[in-house]
This record gives structure tokens, C-alpha cells and sequence, in this order.
């Protein structure tokens, strides 16, 4: 099951500021674990920021992000007490996604 | 694992475009680039690259990037050394800013390159990062 | 088995420019912005609320110092002196005392994994994330009129420079002169009030090389290692009398962690 997502945005001088962390080991596949074995990749893919329920980013990223991801974005507009939603699926289909309200 | 539609997301996760496989599985800068359609990027001031050029650490370098050039569509991310170079493609509309903060994994010391698309051309700025280790790994 | 020799690589200062030392301090600042430390935060809140142990109860009736349950600001008055237990305790001590005491659990159960891994952090990491959060911006004040806080703080002080083990290493092997550094991490001098302020302020925190949430007790728990001495037991009076030693040097620094470190 997805580990914990934790996200601010705030409203000022009329943009709204996002900023998203999310738990997720993201993986190269070139790693070895203390036995020797590689552990195998497990990445974040995509991810959406969405403003009332209307996409505005859409993220395609890698195994080069690093480990439990924090991500800033920045929108024009958008007004305190607005839904922002970010959601995630990773390469083996798992996924997770969090709302926050405007500040 | 929750299903798609479990999360109410079902929608909007099906009509993105597929990860782009083979992009992001060019082992170099340029097939990268030819992967997401780039070709004849113009070097420019008006993408800005805001790094440290000495990361402590390369398993987290935090890149701030902007693009002032206007009618910027989407932003694209490559560390040139890194074994895999394109790390993250940003698509903005509606509102969203062409910015964006994220940390990226550096192999070794190595270019940075933030590719910008707007109006059917690219336009691009890079940085040196100096990849180092610190501390006595305690 | 990790290879360090921080005898060789302990440089002095003249071949760092101040450019360098311009740009790894902007690389801790950018590092420090939406800190994956805040993730633990809110792993160590539901650990605090879990019902677990023998007793099947939370620690939320807890007494870090401040009263039962008393979480605000508990962090920051920490260490000190607990009559209950007639000793000083770090934060790690007291959660393990109140694992045992509200939980029922055994010391040694509730110890058995103290430090975890980047995969599966342990609840003491948690945890500690969990309580150090909550007193953000206060200043750090711990115990320090109590006649064992005066003991604890000798103790640290005499560990401090105490030299041990095979490799004949102190503290001070390391963190005894300003301007020494490894590889490119400048080593704080503990005794120094501002350098003490800045860890007393910034620990426990996240370390982005390992991605693990590090607590006191692991960093002085680490350092025995690589000095190549014995192993401190968890929450022992060695262990809590340098942390210690630490805090109250740097007492009065507004606290500004969990923080977010190389």
C-alpha cells in the first residue's frame, strides 16, 4: 500500500503555490540490497495536479527522481479554499493521490 | 493496491498519454530528446535553471526551473551523465505556471539541461552540477 | 561493510574557497524546502495514537516532561531529569520508558529495532519525527538545574574528549578543531555554542544520502562505530549524557527541525 502524501497550497498575489511530497522508493533497478540481489525498479511514472477537478500539470518522470519526491508547481489564479488534487501511478500500477484545500 | 476506479481516478489517468517508454529508456541526451519529439533546441536566457553547482549528495539535487519564454507548453529534464538522461517531461495548460521544483538523481558531476516547447519550437538552458559526497556516511 | 577513513580524508580549510562553501550551503537550503522529514511526521502521529503492547493502549497519555500527553514544546525541554524513572532521558529514552510503563511492553522488545531502514523505518524514527514537530520555533531548553542534569552534562563533556578503542578516537578525533572537514562536510565543533546551537536546532532529521530519518541516538550510536568502539546500548547513559551535553550548549536556539540533511 502507498506510503503517506503530504501537500501545501497556498494563494498569494494571485497565484496559488503547490507543493506535494510523496513516499515512494522510486527505484533504478541498479541497486542491490544487502544480500546482493538488485532490487528491482519501482518508480513513479506519472502524476496529475489537478484545480477542481481540471488538469493543469501532467507529469511524466523517471527512476532520476529522487526518493520520496517532492514536487513544486505554481498556477495563475485560482482562490482560497480551491480543491487541488495530485495522484501518482507508478510502474507496477500502484497509486496514491491527495486533495488539499487553498490556503 | 487500490484499482483506479477505486480512487475515483479513472478518468483523468486514462486519457494522459502513455509513459513514454522510449524516451525514457535513451541512453543518451539526444535519443532522449528525439524520444520526445525534440530536435534543434535553441539555446536561450530565457529558461532559467535555479541549482546549486555543488550537490552534497547526488541521490537528491533540488533544480528549480522556469521558462519566461512565452507560450511555454511543457518543460523536459536531462542530466546528461545520468544512465538513463531524461528524468521528468512537465505539460502545463490551463493556468498552470511553466515551473516547476523537483529533485533528481545525479550519477556524477554532469550538464543539466531544461528543455522548454512553445509555439513549435524548443528552446533550451543548461548547468554545470558538480556531483560530490559528504560526511562520513553516519 | 562501509570503508571510512576519516583520519585521511580530514582536510583543513585553506583549499576551500568560499564560492564552494556558497554553493553547498545553497544546496542545503534548496535540500531543506519540503523536507521529506514531514512524511515521518505523519507516520510517528499515528504510531503515538496506535493502541499497542500487553496493555493495548496509545502513548498519548505519554509524559515527555511536560505533563501527560503534553506534546507541545515536550521536544524542546528535552533532555532532563524524570523522576519516575530517576534519571535523565533524551527523547528515544522517554518513548521506550513509555512503551514499557503504558504499553506493557519489555524494554527489550520495544528496543529490538531502534534503527531502520530506508524501506521500513522504525517506530523510534517515527516517533521521533512525530514529537520534534511539534515544537518548531521554541527554544531549546533542556533540564539543567537538576543535580543529575549537571552530572549527565559532565559525563558528555568528559565523553567528549575521551579517547578509546583501537583507533585511540575521542570526539574531538573529529570534532575537536575548527575548519576540518570530510570529504566535502565541514565537521561542527560541539563544544563551539554557535555550532552547538545548529545541531541542538536541526536533529533529528532526514538524510537525503540514505534516505532515513535519523534520530540522536542512532547519529551517537553511528559515531561509536566509526570510531571502532563498542556499542552503546540504546538509551544509555553514555548515549543520552553526550546528547546532552550537545543540547544544552546549544540551548536557547529557536528549534527549527526536523531537519533536511545530506
Amino acid at each position: 500500500m502507498a506510503g503517506p502524501m503530504k501537500m501545501r497550497a497556498t494563494w498569494a498575489n494571485g497565484f496559488t503555490d503547490v507543493r506535494v511530497l510523496m513516499t515512494h522508493p522510486m527505484e533504478t533497478g541498479q541497486r542491490k540490497d544487502p544480500d546482493g540481489n538488485l532490487v528491482p525498479m519501482h518508480f513513479i511514472q506519472t502524476i496529475t495536479v489537478q484545480l477542481n477537478g481540471k488538469t493543469v500539470v501532467d507529469c511524466q518522470v523517471s527512476q532520476g527522481v529522487s526518493r520520496n519526491p517532492v514536487f513544486s508547481f505554481r498556477i495563475k489564479g485560482g482562490a482560497r479554499g480551491d480543491k487541488i488534487t495530485v495522484a501518482w501511478q507508478d510502474n507496477k500500477g500502484d497509486s496514491n493521490s491527495l486533495d488539499a484545500a487553498v490556503a | 493496491m487500490f484499482g483506479l476506479a477505486a480512487l475515483g481516478l479513472l478518468k483523468p489517468l486514462a486519457a494522459l498519454a502513455a509513459w513514454n517508454k522510449e524516451a525514457f529508456g535513451a541512453k543518451t541526451a539526444d535519443a532522449a530528446l528525439k524520444g520526445i519529439g525534440i530536435s534543434g533546441a535553441a539555446p536561450t536566457r530565457d529558461v532559467l535553471i535555479e541549482a546549486p553547482e555543488i550537490a552534497e549528495n547526488g541521490a537528491v539535487v533540488p533544480i528549480e526551473i522556469t521558462s519566461n519564454v512565452p507560450g511555454t507548453t511543457s518543460i523536459a529534464v536531462i542530466a546528461d551523465k545520468n544512465p538513463f538522461p531524461l528524468v521528468a517531461q512537465f505539460q502545463f495548460q490551463d493556468g498552470a505556471v511553466p515551473f516547476v521544483k523537483l529533485n533528481i538523481k545525479m550519477g556524477e558531476t554532469s550538464e543539466v539541461r531544461a528543455i522548454a516547447q512553445a509555439g513549435g519550437k524548443s528552446y533550451v538552458a543548461t548547468k554545470e552540477i558538480k556531483v560530490t559526497i559528504g560526511g562520513c556516511g553516519g | 561493510m562501509r570503508l571510512v577513513l576519516p583520519l585521511v580524508l580530514v582536510l583543513s580549510f585553506p583549499v576551500w574557497g568560499q564560492d564552494s562553501k556558497n554553493q553547498i550551503q545553497k544546496y542545503r537550503d534548496m535540500v531543506a524546502e519540503g523536507s521529506p522529514a514531514e512524511l515521518f511526521e505523519i507516520e510517528g502521529e499515528a504510531l503515538w495514537k496506535k493502541p499497542q503492547g500487553p496493555n493495548n493502549v496509545s502513548l498519548e497519555k505519554c509524559d515527555l516532561g511536560l505533563g501527560a500527553g503534553v506534546l507541545k514544546g515536550a521536544y524542546a525541554h528535552l533532555p532532563r531529569y524524570f523522576a519516575d524513572a530517576d534519571r535523565v532521558m533524551d527523547l528515544e529514552t522517554r518513548l521506550a520508558h513509555c512503551m514499557v510503563t503504558l504499553q506493557g511492553r519489555t524494554f527489550k522488545e520495544a528496543t529490538a529495532r531502534v534503527f531502520g531502514t530506508a524501506d521500513r523505518p522504525s517506530e523510534m524514527e517515527s516517533l521521533s519525527a512525530y514529537v520534534a514537530s511539534l515544537s518548531r520555533g521554541m527554544p531549546m531548553a533542556p533540564g539543567t538545574s537538576h543535580p543529575k542534569e549537571k552530572e549527565a552534562y559532565e559525563l558528555g563533556r568528559a565523553l567528549y574528549v575521551h579517547r578509546a578503542g583501537p583507533w585511540d578516537f575521542a570526539c574531538t578525533s573529529c570534532h575537536g578543531a575548527e575548519g576540518k572537514r570530510i570529504r566535502l562536510q565541514e565537521l561542527p565543533v560541539l563544544t563551539k555554542v554557535e555550532s552547538a546551537r545548529a545541531v541542538a536546532a536541526t536533529w533529528p532529521a532526514y538524510r537525503v544520502s540514505t534516505s532515513q530519518f535519523v534520530t540522536l541516538q542512532w547519529r551517537m550510536n553511528d559515531c561509536y562505530r566509526q570510531m571502532r568502539m563498542p556499542e552503546p546500548a540504546f538509551g544509555s547513559d553514555a548515549t543520552v549524557a553526550l546528547i546532552h551535553f550537545i543540547v544544552v550548549n546549544g540551548k536557547g536556539e529557536p528549534y527549527r527541525g526536523p531537519g533536511n540533511k545530506r
